[in-house]
């Protein structure tokens, strides 16, 4: 890594920190029962407005039943909508390509993968999606789809700092100051520093040219810009375009490199500030925030050190990977000059450590150490630092289970945030751990054992294998990241890879809120002497150990037959 | 249910309005006045004032009076409506073949001694098969052959090697690389 690439890194670091602790304060104050809440004046009579014409009534809260009905409503009718947006796009305006109507099985692909925040794409979106498929279809399932998470997470710290309630928040509420008062504006304001430095954002269609030695060439169009801003915002990761973030229309500098980046981790990361806010204690927000960074910096170092050191493969057959002042060096294959091999550590590290999933590089054409970075932090159950909202409930689920084994290890009743932590709450707890692995391991090994499916694998060996146990780890936890040979068109791989997103999200999801919903009744306990304290760095360095060894308890065996054998061949 | 699917139903409505319609029609209002070029697409234009791609994205040229772009995944190369990587994984027999063979055509055209080493990037495909860049290792090693074609001074080919190369953003950000189209442009304008 040169100086330049430290720097990059160090950038992030510093803005990420500072953002978490401007935009936490003010996300509590979105979200919390009795914080200081900014912004009124400006967003409360559009909030006003949606309500009345949604026939919404703010003021009345919900159990964590009827939230949860309301959750899954929104999200049927989502998956319903767009399904059919998709199927119909050929008869609606704004298709400047033409391009027909998106086949049945890829339709129900796509729309459960957009509305579970996951964005897995099984086309190309240039000759696929018209404009508005792209705009009223797929970018507002990037607005909503990360609040859904969110809502989950909130219910989930108010149960921690409620006590003897069943009321756990109002859901159509919690979306909508969700998408007023927080996505919206970050949204526009990156929207126009994307423009700024060469994303377009127009609405027309291919421009066919001549190019300078006579060629022709198509050159795309599109709204990508505004869809750009929430594709990272909210940690979805769906391009506009086929290559992703390696396009040049959608990230054309390392300027906007470092956007994608910052803006990918903003949110997640605000959320354990937010969290600390609260529950009035600021310290367990920065445990949970210690825990998610460091787990992430240490994919962040394994992955670039693995594709700055380059492919031994190609410097045996002459290729030059060295880092000079002439050249960035490194592992290029799949990747841009203008990103580099630390470039693309930095950025797969991130895109999987959060739910994201957009690419800068190819996952795929990465060494098999580093490539396994991607992987395994999809296995990490999308925790460092997640999702928005949905990282921060999934290390939340990870504390109950610290405090537990804690508790197991003392002999005594555990407890996290003065709330104990009961026999109800652990079998649900181990109900949303066993599912994405179920998921991941079963659909994986039939795939690999029907011929058809196996047809769809473009790579040999090992590195076939992973290829197929990458797609349903990203599907089943909600990345959407692909090991891109795949070839997933398939009924198969529609399918499976669609169940496996709906499974990873609401199979998740209602057990969560199922454990809001019995904290919330419970008293809040005074701490005494006795009591496991989780605001310190040893409860940091504990949930970081139970989270690293539930999966590689799990997933070893798998890891061993893909990348490591792989990389112990090289 | 029905008492859920109501409301969902029109605040999805409601939010598609706003979020799907209104934000990426008002992001578009302002980029075209503030940006106008950038949001088209920063279009590159000849003397002839026709466009002939775009400064963004990487275009084929072959022939040894031309830079040469990395190779491409994207269609049949550089193909805008086809952006794509090749996915061939590290190990792939596929992939080896072909670098080795990228090796050998780069070495033999640019008059390479047979054992040298060449550019890693100007031998493996882009991520999205239409990488504007190579390094500038890569067009250094270029411009003999440019400029012997082309019947210029050497000096005066690496001169624009230099002035199309793009450093990183800020100074720090990412890496630097030779704009291939541009700089093939400005050679086809020298005549």
């Amino acid at each position: 890594m040169s100086s330049a690439n430290w720097l990059q890194l160090l950038a992030v670091a510093a803005l990420v920190a500072v953002g978490a602790r401007v935009l936490g304060p003010y996300i509590a104050g979105v979200y919390g029962d009795d914080q200081r809440s900014y912004g009124d004046r400006a967003f409360a009579p559009i909030e006003r407005l949606i309500y009345r014409l949604g026939g919404i009534d703010p003021g009345a809260e919900q159990r964590w039943t009827g939230y949860a009905g309301s959750l899954l409503a929104f999200s049927l009718v989502s998956v319903l909508a767009l399904f059919a947006l998709l199927r119909l796009q050929h008869l609606l305006p704004l298709n400047p390509n033409d391009v027909p109507a998106v086949p049945a099985p890829l339709a129900f692909n796509t729309a459960i993968s957009f509305v579970t925040n996951t964005n897995w794409q099984n086309y190309g979106g240039e000759l696929t999606m018209s404009h508005l498929s792209q705009m009223a279809g797929l970018a507002v399932q990037n607005f909503v789809s990360p609040i859904v998470g969110l809502c989950v997470a909130v219910v989930l710290i108010r149960a921690f700092a409620r006590r003897t309630t069943t009321m756990v928040g109002n859901f159509w509420v919690d979306l909508v100051r969700g998408t007023v008062r927080i996505f919206l504006p970050l949204a526009c304001i990156v929207a126009l520093l994307y423009v700024s430095q060469g994303v377009i954002q127009n609405l027309d269609g291919f421009r066919r040219v001549t190019t300078v030695s006579g060629g022709t060439q198509l050159i795309p169009g599109g709204p990508i810009a505004s869809q750009e801003a929430i594709k990272q915002l909210g940690q979805n990761g769906g391009g506009f375009l086929n290559a992703n973030s390696m396009h040049p229309f959608e990230n054309p500098t390392g300027f906007t490199n470092l956007l994608q980046i910052v803006t990918i981790l903003l949110v997640p990361f605000a959320l354990t500030y937010a969290f600390g806010r609260m529950v009035k204690d600021q310290k367990q927000g920065w445990v949970v925030f210690a825990a998610m960074a460091l787990l992430l910096l240490t994919s962040i170092g394994v992955a670039t050190r693995f594709e700055t050191a380059g492919n031994p493969e190609l410097t045996r057959a002459g290729a030059d990977q060295t880092t000079t002042v002439d050249q960035g060096g490194g592992n290029l294959e799949g990747k841009e000059v203008r990103f580099g091999a630390a470039g693309c550590g930095l950025f797969s590290a991130v895109t999987t450590g959060t739910s994201t999933g957009a690419v800068d590089c190819a996952h795929e054409s990465m060494t098999p150490g580093g490539g396994a970075v991607p992987l395994v932090n999809m296995m990490l159950g999308e925790v460092s630092p997640g999702g928005t909202g949905a990282g921060l409930y999934g290390m939340l689920v990870f504390a109950l289970l610290a405090v537990f084994i804690a508790g197991l290890m003392v002999g005594r009743t555990p407890e996290y945030l003065g709330k104990k932590i009961q026999a109800a709450e652990m079998k649900l707890v181990v109900i949303y751990l066993v599912i994405a692995p179920v998921a991941i391991l079963c659909f994986s090994a039939i795939s690999v054992a029907l011929g058809s499916a196996r047809g769809s694998i473009l790579n040999p060996g090992p590195h076939g294998l992973t290829e197929v146990t990458y797609a349903f780890t990203s599907a089943a936890n909600n990345n959407g990241s692909a090991f891109g040979g795949l070839a997933g068109n398939t009924d198969w791989f529609n399918t499976t890879l669609g169940l496996s997103m709906l499974l990873g999200r609401f199979f998740l999801i209602v057990p969560v809120l199922a454990i809001a919903g019995s904290l919330v009744r419970k008293q809040r306990t005074p701490a005494t002497a006795g009591t496991f304290p989780t605001g310190t760095p040893l409860f940091a360095g504990l949930l970081t150990g139970v989270v690293v060894i539930v999966v590689g308890l799990t997933y070893f065996p798998l890891l061993s037959l893909g990348p490591i054998v792989e990389q112990l061949g090289l | 249910m029905h008492r859920q699917l109501v409301p969902a139903l029109r605040i999805l409505a409601v939010l598609t309005v706003l979020c799907g319609i209104a934000y990426p029609l008002v992001a578009t209002g302002v980029a075209q006045a503030a940006f106008g070029d950038r949001a088209d697409g920063s279009l590159l234009r000849d003397a002839d004032g026709d466009v002939v791609g775009s400064s963004l994205l990487g275009q084929a040229f072959e022939g040894d009076e031309w830079f040469w772009p990395r190779p491409s995944a994207a269609g049949d190369g550089y193909d805008g409506s086809a952006s794509s990587p090749s996915n061939l994984g590290p190990t792939n027999p596929e992939l080896l073949a072909a670098v080795a063979e990228r090796i050998a055509a780069y070495g033999q055209a640019n008059g390479l001694a047979p054992d040298a080493s060449v550019p890693v990037d100007a031998v493996t495909a882009s991520g999205s098969g239409l990488d504007p860049h190579i390094s500038v290792a890569n067009a250094r090693l270029q411009a003999p052959r440019v400029a012997e074609t082309r019947d210029l001074p050497l000096d005066d080919v690496l001169a624009l090697v230099d002035d199309h190369t793009d450093g990183r953003s800020l100074g720090f950000l990412g890496e630097p690389g030779v704009n291939v189209v541009t700089l093939n442009l400005a050679l086809a304008e020298r005549g």
